[in-house]
């Protein structure tokens, strides 16, 4: 059987209920293409999702299939060029966060919608203090006066369970662990109670333990404030942990999207159901570790019809003939595979 | 290099560590090496070398005569007394109680010359490489933040300043505008702005992918911000190298040009003039005149260039490995 390994599972988590939820993001038919050398290719392939007020969206793919692009781009910062934005909106309290000016979006950067990164370990300034940096973006979106800063400061280092945060202040970079630069960064992230969150693999380049540590603070944080938070990963017991609904992309498009339970108990796209298949378990004494067969396909020549019907256990000569779109065929889940979904 | 931390001290005595309440990294050597903290390595580095000190020591004595100029040259350096004229050092039976070094072919002292030539020397090698460093600094780091058109426009520009040579073009400048030490300076901090921008802007090009500088946008920070507490910042240590060794070919070059006529004008003491002088009196035995401002001008090019050398070993220990 399969089961996420390291974490306790926590279902009812009291807000993840869908249907009595306001919309605090909603994406419309994202497509970002880049301009290479060899030509263009398309990062993010028509994306539509929304995110609801205090709830975690966990975002699931394979490296390359336009996770981090579509989270990236909501805060406009992928470069153009190389990157372009083909079509798509994304309302965010009211504003397309994609029609807004550099001024306009900066203030919406750090402040009502904040993203931490992968790499705490050179996440933050090596030549400035941490009370420095932290302070400085308190300053930047809350126009405090500097006593005030520094207490809100010593408060949001205290949050994020950091002992002797007056210490601390004094302290670079290079002299916390990285589960320490971690808690700074999410610090500096939440220091201006932003409405949404969005983590980049938060947890990857961390032990299991600390690991843990985080996505607890991470969670308790979120329900002191009703934040959102937009997760980004490819573990997917990071996933079962945190997550309220899972996107699954693959190849810039949203083949799966249900809440977490259903993604992890009663996964409908064939691409869904290899990956949790391969999840290795405790129980069974299985010998080679199950696959999804193949790699992913380049951007640059995507296969015909189905994207990922070259490596689908089901695909049949129709999967070949046209790309599926995605449809929901239960309420909340959307699909996109057409076999599947003419079985239901 | 490497002996720098090298202990010469046996272990120390066992101290009755007992009423310490915060902890303090151990001074015990292991394998040899002595534990030294981190803010007091550079201090240790620079006295434990004899030669650097002693480098430091006499470039800071240039330095002194040159602020002092005035009081401490025996005789004004443009004072002519003809019936001086090409009198040897003091040492020599002929020669005479203030011109220590001798006297050149209108009967100015030598010595006066040298202190004073100091002064320009410094003037010209501290303003020009600053002002090259303003010019560098920001065209590099626009090259580097902004990319695409304004990188390949001061690029191209770099390219172009750096294909010419720079005394060719001090050359051409000063003749079409004339001797003067305001144009010098101008001049050489023109001619040699490429060098730091291209510097610049390859660092920056490295640190604005880290991620950081992504979190720094990410948080909401402005351009500027991002440029000179990011991007700038971090970028210190190879700029500050390149300043180091930027400054006595500074110092080299106004000598250059003054030697060739085309520097100060001649009723400034310059080092390079003084060369130029007895360089026509060279051979007829009065080798005084040009083989001390020579001399002069050898010890403080060589004293900077030891202390930077020991610089950019100090601030960027890979180097060493390099070379």
């Amino acid at each position: 059987m399969w089961w996420p390994t390291g974490f306790a599972m926590r279902w009812n988590r009291g807000h993840g209920n869908r249907y009595n939820m306001e919309k605090l993001l909603q994406i419309e038919d994202l497509k970002i293409n880049f301009d290479m050398l060899v030509g263009t290719v398309s990062a993010v392939d028509g994306v539509s999702f929304h995110i609801n007020r205090g709830e975690t969206l966990g975002v699931v793919g394979e490296s390359g299939c336009g996770k981090s692009v579509s989270a990236m781009s909501l805060l406009q910062l992928i470069p153009m060029p190389p990157g372009e934005l083909i079509s798509g909106q994304a309302m965010f309290e009211g504003q397309d966060l994609f029609k807004l000016s550099k001024e306009e979006i900066r203030k919406v950067r750090g402040n009502r919608i904040s993203m931490i990164f992968q790499e705490p370990m050179t996440s933050l300034n090596p030549v400035f203090t941490i009370g420095h940096q932290i302070l400085e973006t308190i300053q930047l979106h809350q126009g405090l006066e500097k006593k005030a800063a520094k207490e809100k400061a010593v408060e949001m280092l205290r949050l994020v369970g950091i002992p002797e945060p007056e210490r601390r202040l004094q302290e670079y970079s290079h002299e916390l662990s990285g589960g320490m630069r971690q808690r700074v960064m999410i610090a500096m992230a939440l220091s201006c109670d932003p409405a949404l969150l969005i983590a980049d693999e938060p947890t990857t380049a961390l032990d299991v333990t600390v690991q843990a540590q985080i996505l607890e603070l991470m969670l308790d944080l979120q329900k002191k404030n009703n934040m959102s938070i937009m997760m980004i990963t490819h573990d997917l017991g990071v996933i079962a942990e945190v997550a309220d609904r899972v996107i699954v992309m693959y190849c810039g498009k949203i083949v799966e999207s249900a809440d977490v339970r259903t993604i992890f108990h009663d996964p409908l796209h064939p691409y869904t159901r290899q990956l949790m298949e391969s999840i290795p378990t405790l129980e069974s004494n299985q010998g080679r570790l199950k696959e999804i067969p193949g790699t992913v396909p380049s951007l640059h020549n995507l296969p015909v019809g189905c994207n990922f019907q070259p490596r689908c256990a089901r695909a049949e000569a129709g999967c070949r003939l046209k790309k599926p779109s995605l449809k929901e065929v239960k309420p909340g889940h959307l699909l996109a595979c057409d076999l599947v979904a003419e079985a239901l | 290099m490497r002996n720098n931390i090298k202990t010469e001290e046996a272990l120390p005595e066992n101290t009755d560590a007992g009423h310490e309440t915060t902890y303090t990294p151990p001074a015990a050597s292991f394998f040899g090496y002595q534990y030294i903290p981190a803010e007091r390595q550079l201090l240790h580095s620079f006295i434990s070398n004899k030669l650097v000190l002693g480098a430091t020591i006499l470039f800071l004595l240039c330095v002194l005569c040159a602020v002092f100029a005035h009081w401490i040259s025996p005789v004004d350096p443009l004072e002519q007394t003809l019936s001086m004229r090409l009198k040897p050092p003091i040492w020599y039976s002929e020669g005479m109680s203030p011109y220590f070094f001798g006297t050149d072919r209108l009967g100015r002292d030598v010595l006066s010359n040298i202190i004073h030539g100091l002064r320009i020397s410094l003037t010209v090698g501290v303003l020009s490489v600053a002002l090259s460093l303003v010019i560098g600094l920001s065209l590099g780091l626009i090259a580097g933040y902004k990319g695409g058109f304004w990188d390949g426009f001061i690029m191209r520009a770099v390219d172009i300043q750096l294909s010419l040579p720079l005394i060719m073009v001090a050359l051409c400048f000063m003749v079409i505008f004339g001797q003067g030490l305001g144009k010098l300076i101008l001049v050489i901090s023109i001619a040699g702005w490429a060098e730091y921008a291209r510097t610049v802007r390859a660092t920056v090009l490295s640190i604005r992918e880290k991620e950081y500088v992504e979190a720094a946008h990410a948080l909401g920070f402005g351009p500027v911000t991002i440029m000179i507490k990011y991007l700038l910042l971090n970028a210190i240590t190879p700029i500050l190298v390149i300043t180091a060794v930027q400054v006595p070919r500074v110092i080299i070059l106004e000598a250059t040009l003054s030697f060739l006529g085309v520097g100060v004008p001649i009723t400034t003491p310059s080092i390079g003039l003084c060369i130029a002088r007895g360089y026509q009196v060279l051979f007829s035995g009065s080798w005084w005149v040009s083989i001390f401002p020579g001399l002069a001008l050898m010890i403080l090019v060589g004293c900077i260039n030891v202390v930077a050398d020991w610089f950019r070993d100090a601030l960027e220990p890979r180097s060493r490995e390099q070379v």
